[in-house]
């Protein structure tokens, strides 16, 4: 569905060598990015500020023209076939609107069928599904201006689905939502994904969007890619473990030794300990401790993406 | 078939959105006729003081501005407002046209067509129907064919120039008031007889550029004048070639700049 071959963007950049000379230097932000999507895939692509995820999404849509490097999406080139690319993809940029500013929300959706030259019966199929799922009945008659941030997002979404696209892009689509309008944009997606039909592919900051809805996550930093893979597999290369928490009746003797498992902090007057499971299970864990000191209270913590992808962002970081 | 009505849609959206202001637009559109009521009466306030400019009679220099105002407020309305680009590449916002099953600049002229100009571009064509009436023009089949033709190839001409100089925001997105000088100064260069400017100014401007074409040659024609500069009598029906060669560069010119757009961050 989606493939890309070396792809690369350069950008140049002027910046400032003494009073009035300038001098022109060559910024890498996608730096020779391979990667195919199959159809049906929900593709999350994560990495700091500045990691090339937007200018990515942007070649692929037909808005930047690669500095090198082969793209392809539907089968088509997107630059120079972009008209036609558009009919089969749908885009959400989280800060461009594609609604019009002044007339009312279902106005705009009018406006798109005829821009997107979709019959009429598909057209209402497809209103009714997202007005329904999206819960927009009581905005549709209000201008896109009046409109809260987390209603015009329903509306963007609804907007960059009317036409029925193959391939559905979406950079950032959470950004600024409060919590329950990125629940309902979350449970939308998951939905649309789970038929199948489309591929997603979004970008985002917030992690959350990646565990909920994609099985694929790709890790970019510095124009590179650095993690392919699944959320399983990006613990598993970084080794984050999960830890086991626990309360104490006594305080934990001096030199005591879990097996499979490393001490990684104790506090409260030796009261609290946290163990790292390396090699054994929580199950086997607990037994050998509660056999040796009396426990008031445990928990069991999952790793933290956040923690994880901070790690990566901070290895590829040095030179 | 189906592109056609996708552009009527968008010209029907920026209709309705700019009457959603009713009072501001009303007072914008009878505002907006200031200016090129202005540019013709300083042709007339010149004619107070000299009964001849540049070897021409006011009935005759009447018919020049009315070609050239005709020509100017209508691409001014239909062209003008690609001036715009320049914010839209700025803020990027032009990622949102891109990503639309349609060319962009017709979709960005008619998404902001400045619907308050219209009463301008009537008062163009109302001078120039004034200079008609006034010359006593020998009516010919060519001549018939070119009062026309004369005042589209003038707005196709004029188009071209803006988008031109508007397509400059993608190479130098600080371009600021640069294309003006092309645009707003080829209308009043064309206001003209060119006979009044100085050698190599006329030189650059008029036959370099093309802008004789615009509204000198094509009066000659209709009046039957001989060109006191020496170009021959059908150099005025030519000016439909002229602006199809114009805009043949706008179209090169723009979809370069298209290639070179390079959006903003996220």
């Amino acid at each position: 569905m989606i493939q890309m071959r070396e792809l690369r963007k350069d950008f140049t950049v002027r910046v400032k060598a003494g009073r009035f000379r300038r001098k022109k230097r060559t910024v890498a932000a996608v730096d020779g990015v391979s990667l195919t999507i199959e159809p049906g895939e929900m593709v999350g692509y994560i990495g700091p500020n500045g990691a090339g995820k937007s200018t990515t999404l942007k070649m692929l849509t037909g808005v930047l023209t690669p500095s090198s490097g082969e793209v392809s999406v539907c089968g088509l080139t997107p630059v120079p076939q972009r008209t036609r690319l558009a009919l089969r993809i749908g885009v959400v940029f989280g800060q461009r609107s594609q609604l019009w500013w002044d007339l009312p929300l279902g106005e705009s959706f009018r406006l798109l069928r005829h821009i997107y030259r979709v019959p009429a019966a598909d057209h209402e199929a497809r209103l009714r599904r997202c007005r329904s799922l999206l819960d927009m009945d009581e905005f549709l008659d209000t201008p896109v201006r009046q409109l809260s941030l987390g209603q015009r997002m329903r509306g963007e979404l609804t907007a960059a689905l009317l036409h029925g696209p193959e391939v559905l892009f979406l950079d950032e689509p959470t950004i600024g939502l409060d919590v329950v309008s990125k629940q309902a944009v979350r449970s939308f997606l998951a939905e649309l994904g789970a038929t199948g039909d489309v591929t997603l592919v979004l970008t985002t900051h917030d992690l959350a969007d990646i565990e909920r809805l994609c099985e694929r996550l790709v890790v970019i930093d510095h124009g590179r890619v650095v993690h392919d893979g699944t959320i399983e597999a990006l613990h598993a290369r970084y080794s984050s473990r999960r830890s086991l928490v626990v309360d104490l009746e006594r305080p934990l003797p001096e030199g005591f030794e879990l097996p499979g498992a490393t001490l990684v902090a104790v506090t409260a007057e030796r009261h609290r300990a946290t163990f790292a499971l390396e090699s054994t299970g929580a199950g086997a864990a607990v037994a050998g401790l509660v056999a040796a000191v009396p426990v008031r209270d445990l928990s069991l913590v999952e790793p933290d993406i956040e923690d994880v992808v901070a790690k990566l962002y901070r290895t590829t970081d040095a030179p | 078939m189906g592109e056609l009505r996708a552009y009527a849609a968008l010209a029907g959206a920026q209709f309705r959105s700019v009457t959603s202001y009713r009072t501001s637009f009303l007072v914008e559109v009878i505002g907006n006729m200031g200016a090129t009521v202005f540019d013709v009466l300083t042709v007339f306030v010149l004619f107070r003081a000299t009964p001849e400019v540049g070897g021409f009679t006011l009935e005759q220099a009447v018919l020049v501005v009315g070609l050239s105002a005709a020509g100017f407020t209508l691409a001014d309305m239909l062209v003008g407002n690609v001036d715009g680009l320049k914010n839209y590449v700025r803020t990027g916002t032009l990622d949102a046209v891109l990503v639309r099953p349609l060319p962009a600049l017709p979709q960005l002229l008619l998404m902001d067509m400045p619907l308050r100009k219209t009463l301008r571009v009537v008062f163009g064509f109302v001078v120039l129907s004034g200079a008609v009436a006034v010359n006593d023009i020998d009516w010919t089949p060519a001549r018939l064919v070119l009062i026309v033709a004369a005042p589209l190839a003038a707005c196709v001409f004029f188009g071209s120039i803006f988008v031109i100089s508007a397509s400059l925001a993608f190479w130098w997105v600080d371009s600021g008031q640069v294309g003006s000088a092309f645009t707003y100064g080829g209308r009043d260069f064309t206001s003209y007889p060119v006979t009044v400017y100085g050698e190599w100014f006329r030189a650059l401007f008029a036959y370099a550029l093309g802008f004789a074409f615009v509204a000198y040659q094509p009066a000659l024609a209709l009046l039957g004048r001989a060109d006191p500069l020496g170009l021959p009598a059908w150099a005025g029906f030519v000016s439909p070639l002229v602006a199809l060669l114009a805009a043949a560069i706008a179209a090169g010119v723009w979809r370069a700049g298209i290639r070179r757009y390079r959006s903003t961050g996220s």
